[in-house]
């Protein structure tokens, strides 16, 4: 179930060098809306819709956020849209992570994969631990509100500007050594997906992945946006729109 | 829904003229969260083949200025599903459905026909202009002699079926292949397919495109597509169901003016769900609007210079 329509961009800010959050007035689609689906979201001038994970839902003001980078011509013209004006979404779509109730999660995020990781972070809570790596520290966003949500934040920055320096990987495998959570999730670059999805494998703890893909339709219909997965042995070409884009990481063939 | 836009295309009676084009709306079901099925006149269903098929590797969509490439490469879980899962939904959903089928050669696409010949479609397209499959596909349509002799084959076993061939324009001259398949036997006719394109990374020197190479359709190549129907539809005596590009209901109107009885809108409902709606509201319109009693009246009336 999702909703098309032109909505109020309720708050506009930009959080870091060509990072913006728009937060969305559209109490339809936040009342559906569940961590881990995306957005499809029409750019002026521009053939076809860019899809954007669903950061934050707020299902009693009716709002959502959608943070974004600036990585080509069209979230250009996205970065343009102002607080007050319209904004063109298809949402909720695709399959969203699983809730495990009362149990602990880690939540891993790479660069801009780090957005996403908020609705599903706050489910947990204090029983969430947010792991999120950057290029450097001014990049670095949403730890204020991971943080707001109670949960336990550990940064990594790839040049050592802030936090952790290195990888997501490390701080990650030190966890699942010392306090084994019942979830790990994770969005980011695919070799960062691969490696947790590896670890997680290895130490015996469920993995969701939120992939992406270049789409079109963002509902199923037109089947661009394939990925390669395996199931039970099968291997097949999944779409990231319906079939994820929140995947079982043992099913998702990074190879 | 007036009596306005009733259309009649060989035969079957289309409570509207506006049909969601093969592979831009997989078999209904996605978009049934917007709106019922029943507000278009009809649906071709994602192209079907014998075998289930998981299509090309990704990427396989690339943005263009008005308009996009794909190169899927009919990836449909085969006939028998069709059949046994999809139809039986549709059938539900008081839509026309013309059941879109290709194959890898000319046995296959009969064996297709027989199959679906029995069942409650109420039409068959034959692709022969997928230009992203290796056999079959635009092969089959891209010469006069072997389009004639697929179309033969299916309409042999379609004893019950209206068969409408759908022409690629990635031929030389899109009227001789018409007017073969016409004389093949094909009751009526669809164009067009989407033209062959390309985009490259200027980064990493790639195609964007996996396949390298994918078929261009939306806005971009909407008045290549309107030119060809008008040349078609005064080559042949069948009714030409029309498509390309089409955004809008001005769009429908000028395809229909240059000789389409019907159309088929894709891309744009990646743009716009709406759009196929939108489209049939705007025809309802625009009749009123100017005292037309039937949208057929339209059809092939371009005075042309």
């Amino acid at each position: 179930m999702y909703k098309q329509g032109k909505y109020i961009i309720a708050e506009k800010r930009a959080i870091a060098r060509g990072v913006f959050d728009l937060t969305v007035d559209c109490p339809e689609i936040a009342a559906l809306a569940e961590p881990g689906q995306f957005a499809q979201v029409a750019a002026d001038g521009f053939f076809l819709r860019r899809p954007i994970s669903i950061c934050d839902i707020d299902k009693q003001n009716g709002t959502i956020r959608l943070v974004f980078e600036v990585r080509g011509k069209g979230t250009e013209k996205l970065s343009d849209l102002q607080k007050g004006g319209l904004i063109d979404i298809i949402a909720p779509l695709g399959h969203g992570f699983t809730v495990l109730d009362g149990k602990k999660a880690v939540c891993v995020g790479g660069g801009i994969g780090t957005p996403p990781m908020l609705g599903i972070a706050k489910k947990y809570g204090g029983n969430a631990e947010v792991i999120s790596g950057f290029r450097t520290a001014g990049i670095a966003i949403l730890q204020e509100d991971f943080a707001a949500a109670g949960c336990k934040t550990t940064l990594c920055t790839d040049d050592g500007t802030a936090g952790v320096h290195g990888f997501v990987t490390s701080p990650l495998e030190e966890r699942l050594k010392t306090d084994k959570p019942d979830i790990v999730y994770a969005c980011g670059p695919m070799p960062m997906l691969k490696g947790i999805a590896n670890l997680c494998k290895q130490y015996g703890v469920q993995c969701e992945v939120s992939l992406e893909q270049r789409m079109a339709c963002g509902v199923g219909a037109c089947l661009v946006c394939v990925c390669r997965t395996v199931k039970n042995g099968e291997q097949l070409l999944s779409h990231v729109c319906k079939d994820g884009p929140v995947f079982d990481g043992e099913e998702v063939d990074f190879s | 829904m007036s009596e306005r836009l009733k259309v009649n295309v060989c035969g079957v009676e289309f409570k509207n003229p506006v049909i969601p084009a093969s592979g831009t709306y997989g078999y209904g079901r996605e978009y049934e969260s917007l709106y019922p099925l029943s507000k278009l006149g009809g649906i071709s269903v994602k192209g079907t083949t014998l075998n289930p098929r998981q299509g090309n590797q990704g990427p396989r969509v690339a943005e263009t200025p008005a308009g996009m490439l794909n190169s899927v490469g009919l990836q449909n879980g085969g006939v028998r599903k069709f059949l046994d899962y999809e139809l039986p939904n549709l059938l539900t959903k008081d839509i026309r459905v013309i059941a879109n089928i290709a194959g890898a050669t000319v046995d296959e696409c009969a064996e297709l026909a027989a199959l679906i010949d029995p069942s409650a479609v109420d039409m068959v397209e034959l692709n022969i202009s997928c230009p992203n499959v290796k056999q079959g596909g635009a092969a089959f349509g891209t010469d006069c002699n072997v389009a004639a002799a697929v179309t033969a084959a299916v309409k042999k076993e379609l004893p019950h079926k209206p068969l409408m061939v759908k022409l690629s324009p990635n031929v030389t001259s899109i009227t001789d292949i018409a007017k073969a398949v016409e004389a093949a036997g094909a009751d009526a006719l669809s164009l067009i397919n989407t033209l062959l394109g390309m985009r490259i990374d200027i980064r990493t020197r790639r195609p964007i495109l996996k396949n390298n190479v994918g078929g261009l359709s939306g806005p971009a190549v909407f008045p290549v597509a309107v030119r060809m129907v008008w040349q078609v539809a005064n080559a042949v005596k069948v009714p030409i169901v029309g498509m390309g590009g089409i955004a809008t209901w001005e769009d429908a109107v000028e395809m229909m003016l240059a000789g389409a009885f019907a159309v088929q809108v894709g891309a744009a409902i990646f743009a716009d769900p709406y759009a196929p709606v939108k489209i049939v509201d705007g025809l309802e319109k625009y009749c009123a609007d100017n005292g037309i009693a039937n949208i057929s009246e339209i059809v092939g009336t371009v005075a042309p210079w």
